[in-house]
């Protein structure tokens, strides 16, 4: 029994499709695939508890770590996360209750913008107004590099998660009673915390990354440092340094050190998931 | 105050949506503990008219208003009683049941706790009261720590209503609460509004005539942004006093 020509066609562009959509989706879990893969071959063998806990010895010498890249790391976004966080959050929260006016389309036409703007030039212009009146370089210049990057992020996020919330939800408040700023706190913004927890971490994790804008801001630092106001170096920094060395020490650990960061980076990823999972996914 | 004094009144309500005028002059004395219904077509402006009463259109843009809706003689639009004090005596249940995603003793505490009527000792007291008062109280006595989303229907609906008692207002608006629920959660609802006359006064829109007809003492009969007919529901439903209620209730159109 043979199927007419027509259907034969059918089967087979439908086939055809398929395995085409099977493998553009195959070839973007391959690039991180490919990449992590990467790091760890190259990186792994470098990880050792030293790598974490010593400082970077001099140059041409071998051994040595990167804790201060770590610890530095973790102030510099750190920092970032505390400015930026609560701005981008807070007009978050007002775009979505009460930004209709022209005022509210000002400001996400300026989140908008700034989304889209180039971290190097952030990066510039928190030099402009951070590094050089002081005449120094500083981890807080980076960390407010930063966090400018993830104000119109998480301000973006944070209204996206907002507007999900039923309007029912909203009148039920205000009809027992509830002034509008203490609905939108207590309900509203407290309905949508999953999400907005989501959206912080993801935005935290996408500035964790970043070497451009703390290239003249935070600078970088041979030596372990905890002072927000001197130079410091991060992780991104200390690839960049290293990966662009002449030594083959450096580049081993600029491999180990990018598996860290790599590795950091889904590490929020994983937790933004879990947290949305206790959100949404349990109960009814 | 007498039994027979109205506890809110509707004086000369007019009422509009940007340009278009929902509600046309509407006067209704709503008697004290007693069920009043409000009944139409869809559109006429009933729900228009509840949610005048506790304000809830202050938020809606381009609503306005001329006439008065008062309260115990005191216009609720009086610019001392701002709408969070008049929400907290007039309390409202919605269309669907909207639980807050909390536990179950949280949602109907909320009220209470917001607005400071009891020091936090006697909370358990007043959820309990409240959850009683709605007829659920032995239905979750131990699932107060659940949350509220993980009841049914009705019993998220009977929740809702329990959350509104626990402010205790003097008067209760419903918004077609039986809307989303099944037969038998909405006979619980009916006979739960009747017992809840004892002590408030119900204002309830309703499409379900029969509804209307089994909960309600007086009935007020809303068609294209008017008043057309208000009267005790008996006499409404056995001799309307207009030929468009009567051809409403006995089913000729809407």
């Amino acid at each position: 029994m043979s199927m007419p020509a027509r259907q034969v066609r059918r089967h087979a562009v439908n086939g055809l499709m398929t395995g085409l959509i099977a493998m553009l989706s195959a070839l973007a879990v391959l690039a991180l695939v490919l990449i992590l893969g990467d790091l760890i071959l190259k990186g792994a063998s470098s990880l050792n508890w030293a790598f974490f806990t010593e400082n970077p010895v001099p140059a041409g010498e071998t051994g040595g770590g990167v804790a201060h890249a770590i610890v530095g790391t973790a102030i510099v976004v750190g920092f970032a996360a505390l400015i930026g966080l609560p701005v981008g959050i807070g007009a978050g929260l007002y775009l979505a209750e009460f930004g209709t006016g022209r005022l509210g389309f000002f400001v996400r036409f300026v989140a908008d913008v700034l989304n889209g703007t180039p971290s190097i030039v952030v990066g510039i212009f928190a030099w402009t107004w951070m590094v050089k009146p002081v005449g120094r370089f500083s981890a807080l210049a980076g960390s407010a590099a930063l966090a400018i990057l993830m104000i119109p992020m998480i301000a973006r996020t944070t209204e996206e998660m907002v507007r999900l919330v039923p309007h029912s939800l909203r009148e039920a408040a205000l009809a027992l009673g509830y002034p509008r700023w203490r609905t939108s706190l207590r309900i509203v913004a407290r309905t949508a915390l999953g999400g907005i927890v989501t959206g912080c971490l993801v935005g935290i994790a996408r500035v964790a990354g970043e070497t451009a804008p703390l290239l003249f801001t935070a600078l970088g630092n041979l030596n372990f440092s905890v002072s927000p106001t001197h130079p410091m170096q991060t992780l991104s920094l200390q690839i960049y340094v290293y990966a662009t060395g002449p030594f083959d020490e450096w580049h081993r650990l600029a491999w180990a050190s990018a598996l860290v960061l790599m590795g950091l980076v889904l590490l929020l990823a994983i937790a933004a998931r879990w947290v949305t999972r206790q959100r949404y996914g349990t109960g009814r | 105050m007498s039994a027979h004094h109205p506890v809110l009144q509707s004086l000369a309500y007019n009422f509009w949506y940007g340009a278009t005028q929902a509600l046309y002059g509407i006067d209704l004395a709503v008697p004290r503990h007693a069920v009043t219904a409000l009944i139409g077509p869809s559109g006429c402006g009933k729900t228009t008219f509840l949610r005048s009463i506790n304000r809830l259109h202050d938020l809606t843009p381009g609503a306005r208003h001329t006439g008065d809706i008062r309260l115990e003689d005191t216009s609720v639009f009086a610019s001392r009683s701002d709408p969070v004090t008049l929400r907290r005596r007039v309390g409202m249940v919605f269309q669907r049941p909207n639980p807050f995603p909390k536990t179950v003793y949280d949602n109907v505490a909320y009220g209470p706790r917001l607005n400071a009527l009891a020091p936090d000792r006697e909370l358990p007291d007043r959820v309990e009261r409240a959850l009683r008062r709605a007829a659920l109280w032995d239905e979750v006595r131990d699932r107060l720590r659940e949350p509220g989303t993980s009841l049914s229907g009705g019993q998220q609906q009977r929740l809702c209503i329990a959350r509104a008692l626990a402010n205790e207002p003097d008067v209760l608006l419903m918004d077609e609460p039986c809307s989303a629920l099944d037969p038998i959660a909405t006979q619980r609802i009916e006979e739960l509004i009747v017992e809840l006359k004892q002590s408030y006064t119900i204002v309830i829109v309703t499409h379900n005539m029969q509804q209307a007809a089994r909960v309600s003492d007086y009935t007020g009969f809303f068609y294209l942004g008017r008043l057309v007919e208000f009267g005790q529901t008996e006499q409404v439903f056995t001799r309307p006093a207009d030929e468009r209620t009567e051809a409403y209730i006995t089913g000729r159109f809407g």
